[in-house]
């Protein structure tokens, strides 16, 4: 058995305690711990990448308890891809924070390694209950981080964005009970053999727990009908807090993608939820790209940025074909580290722009406006899907995917959504570069170290667009994977992991 | 027996239902503290509803489910957390709000 696998959980477990320990001692020790914990992580991360893309499953058996008994962690392409994802995201925001952020409020350095606790553990679990254990993780280390820096605005979006996870998660609750009333497993190969071969009488149950899941993750990533908490909540937070949001709509993604492709597959008795996934994705996508237009403020804008991601990724899933997934898990990480760098830099150029801070209106000019200029151009060309950056590949890679009785819904609204989102960009560009009026503010000048994470972040979209290839054949190596689920019930179920 | 538990849940969800449509925050948590109760035990009965069997298989016959226990257990420290939770918030934002609204905000 490889032990490798429980360090992603157990490095950041052991930093957010020993911060909890630290925290007489001021941040400087704290900020050591977690910025040495965080590139370790990305290290491992890589690591365990490197040996999930040889096409091998690892199969971790926690307290040695075999499978379907135990619960197991389980290390494939896709949970790989997701772990180093993660760490590429934390370790520029957590040195964004290190900035100022981190001081804003108590302890940001015990939760921000246990919200890394619970985004690695929700990707390497291979148990469902267990999976709602690190949801629940995460969730209240996001609770904690939301409210980070306080104010009246952030307690009224974290009460609404508290309130409807927790009815998500008794939903959760509901959907496990029924699948374990009636396949008594909840191990997730396990559950995919037993529905599977569930008898008939059992499908109205199953269905029924297939959809209160996607309802469920559905919520957590802001698919149409559950998104409202997340404009407001994002536009809220801290610059840097936003910026780690950017990767939990993903795990949304991740559940509903893990969960419809392993157990309640397209082609197997429990359908229905996964042929439900294309035309949520594409109303999503297209509800979203009109907010996009009517944002007030750059922050809402690019929350709501996040909101049609969501549904492009979800338009690739929802395809179910080896193309489509493989697009999505390409744009996944284009779209969630270009977003996390806009967030932070939209935190610094508010700073400039004085009172107009980030509402998009003429305000004044900046202190630097020529690297900021650069900067955001990249952002947004990158997320509005231009040539020749990231964004513009995995458009090109989804449009490419869609089967000809899909293309026409898939083509016309990913199209148009990228057309609206252009038209804010610019129009959102113009507003804070030209239309200024005043002195620029003194005092707000930053040094290039400062504007270094959010730098790497958003020129992750021209390395992402020069390294397409070899990103590209690990993506569709691991749709291939993901497609077929046989490959992952055998290395759990068969004991082939002494 | 079945039919008594689950009139017992179809009453706790739709009061909590109820409760949580409300718009001021205390009845909302009432409403998600009985939500919660009502999962605890859907997920405790789905080991089924039976009394004086074994947990272990040592002789043949009927035997309990151990595992619904163990998951309710992990289900009520969780659940009871987040509600200390979600009463801390909603005292403060009625401390920093000024209203008990879940909007913030006072009807007009």
């Amino acid at each position: 058995m490889n032990h490798w696998i429980i360090f992603p959980l157990l490095l950041p477990l052991v930093a957010g305690m020993l911060n909890l320990l630290l925290v007489r001692s001021g941040v400087g020790a704290q900020r050591v711990v977690s910025l040495l914990t965080t590139f370790a992580l990305l290290v491992f991360a890589l690591l365990l990448l490197a040996r999930a893309a040889s096409g091998h499953i690892d199969v971790y058996e926690l307290g040695n308890w075999p499978a379907p008994f135990g619960i197991v962690l389980v290390l494939d392409r896709l949970s790989a891809l997701m772990l180093v994802l993660t760490a590429l995201l934390a370790l520029p925001v957590l040195a964004h924070a290190c900035f100022g952020d981190d001081r804003r409020g108590r302890d940001f350095h015990v939760l921000f390694p246990l919200q890394l606790l619970g985004l690695n553990g929700a990707f390497l679990t291979g148990d469902l209950f267990n999976l709602f254990v690190f949801f629940e993780i995460l969730l209240i280390a996001s609770y904690c981080l939301a409210m980070h820096g306080q104010g009246p605005e952030r307690t009224r979006n974290a009460l609404r964005y508290v309130v409807l996870n927790l009815i998500g998660s008794s939903l959760f609750l509901i959907a496990l009970a029924v699948i374990y009333g009636v396949c008594g497993s909840l191990n997730m190969a396990d559950l995919a053999v037993k529905v599977a071969g569930s008898a008939p009488d059992q499908a109205p149950l199953l269905h029924a727990a297939a959809l209160l899941l996607l309802t469920v993750f559905g919520l957590k990533s802001a698919i149409l009908p559950l998104f409202l908490w997340l404009p407001g909540l994002y536009a809220a937070v801290l610059p840097s807090v936003a910026a780690l949001f950017a990767i939990m709509t993903k795990v949304g993604v991740y559940a509903i993608l893990r969960t419809q492709s392993l157990i309640f597959t397209a082609d197997g008795p429990v359908a229905q939820s996964s042929a439900l996934l294309l035309p949520l994705a594409l109303v999503t996508l297209a509800v979203g790209s009109l907010c996009v237009l009517g944002s007030k403020r750059l922050r809402e804008l690019l929350a709501w940025l996040v909101i049609v991601s969501v549904g492009t990724l979800l338009a690739g899933i929802g395809l179910w074909n080896a193309a489509g997934i493989s697009a999505s898990l390409y744009y996944l990480p284009h779209t969630t580290l270009v977003t996390a760098g806009l967030f932070l830099l939209e935190g610094l150029m508010a700073r400039q722009r004085g009172s107009a801070a980030d509402r998009l209106e003429p305000g004044a000019p900046m202190a630097q406006p020529d690297l900021y200029g650069t900067l955001f151009l990249v952002g947004a060309m990158a997320s509005a899907g231009l040539p020749p950056l990231s964004g513009f590949v995995g458009k090109v890679l989804l449009l490419h995917a869609a089967a000809p009785g899909h293309a026409i819904w898939l083509w016309s609204v990913v199209l148009g959504g990228s057309l609206l989102g252009l038209v804010a960009l610019v129009r959102c560009g113009s507003m804070l570069f030209w239309k200024t009026e005043g002195v620029p503010v003194s005092g707000t000048v930053v040094s290039w170290a400062r504007l270094a994470p959010a730098a790497a972040l958003i020129l992750a979209a021209v390395v992402l667009a020069a390294m397409a290839g070899p990103v590209t054949a690990y993506t569709q190596a691991t749709a291939t994977q993901i497609l077929t689920p046989q490959i992952y019930i055998e290395a759990v179920l068969g004991g082939a992991n002494p | 027996m079945e039919s008594l538990a689950a009139c017992v849940i179809a009453v706790l969800v739709a009061c909590g239902v109820y409760l949580v449509l409300r718009a001021r925050t205390f009845t909302v948590v009432l409403g998600l503290s009985l939500l919660s109760y009502a999962v605890n035990l859907f997920l405790f009965f789905s080991g089924r509803l039976m009394t004086g069997a074994p947990p272990l298989a040592t002789s043949p016959g009927p035997t309990a489910d151990p595992l619904p226990q163990a998951l309710v257990l992990t289900a009520i420290v969780i659940g009871f957390g987040m509600t200390a939770f979600v009463v801390i918030l909603a005292l403060r934002a009625r401390g920093e709000l000024g209203n008990d609204h879940v909007d913030g905000r006072e009807d007009k």
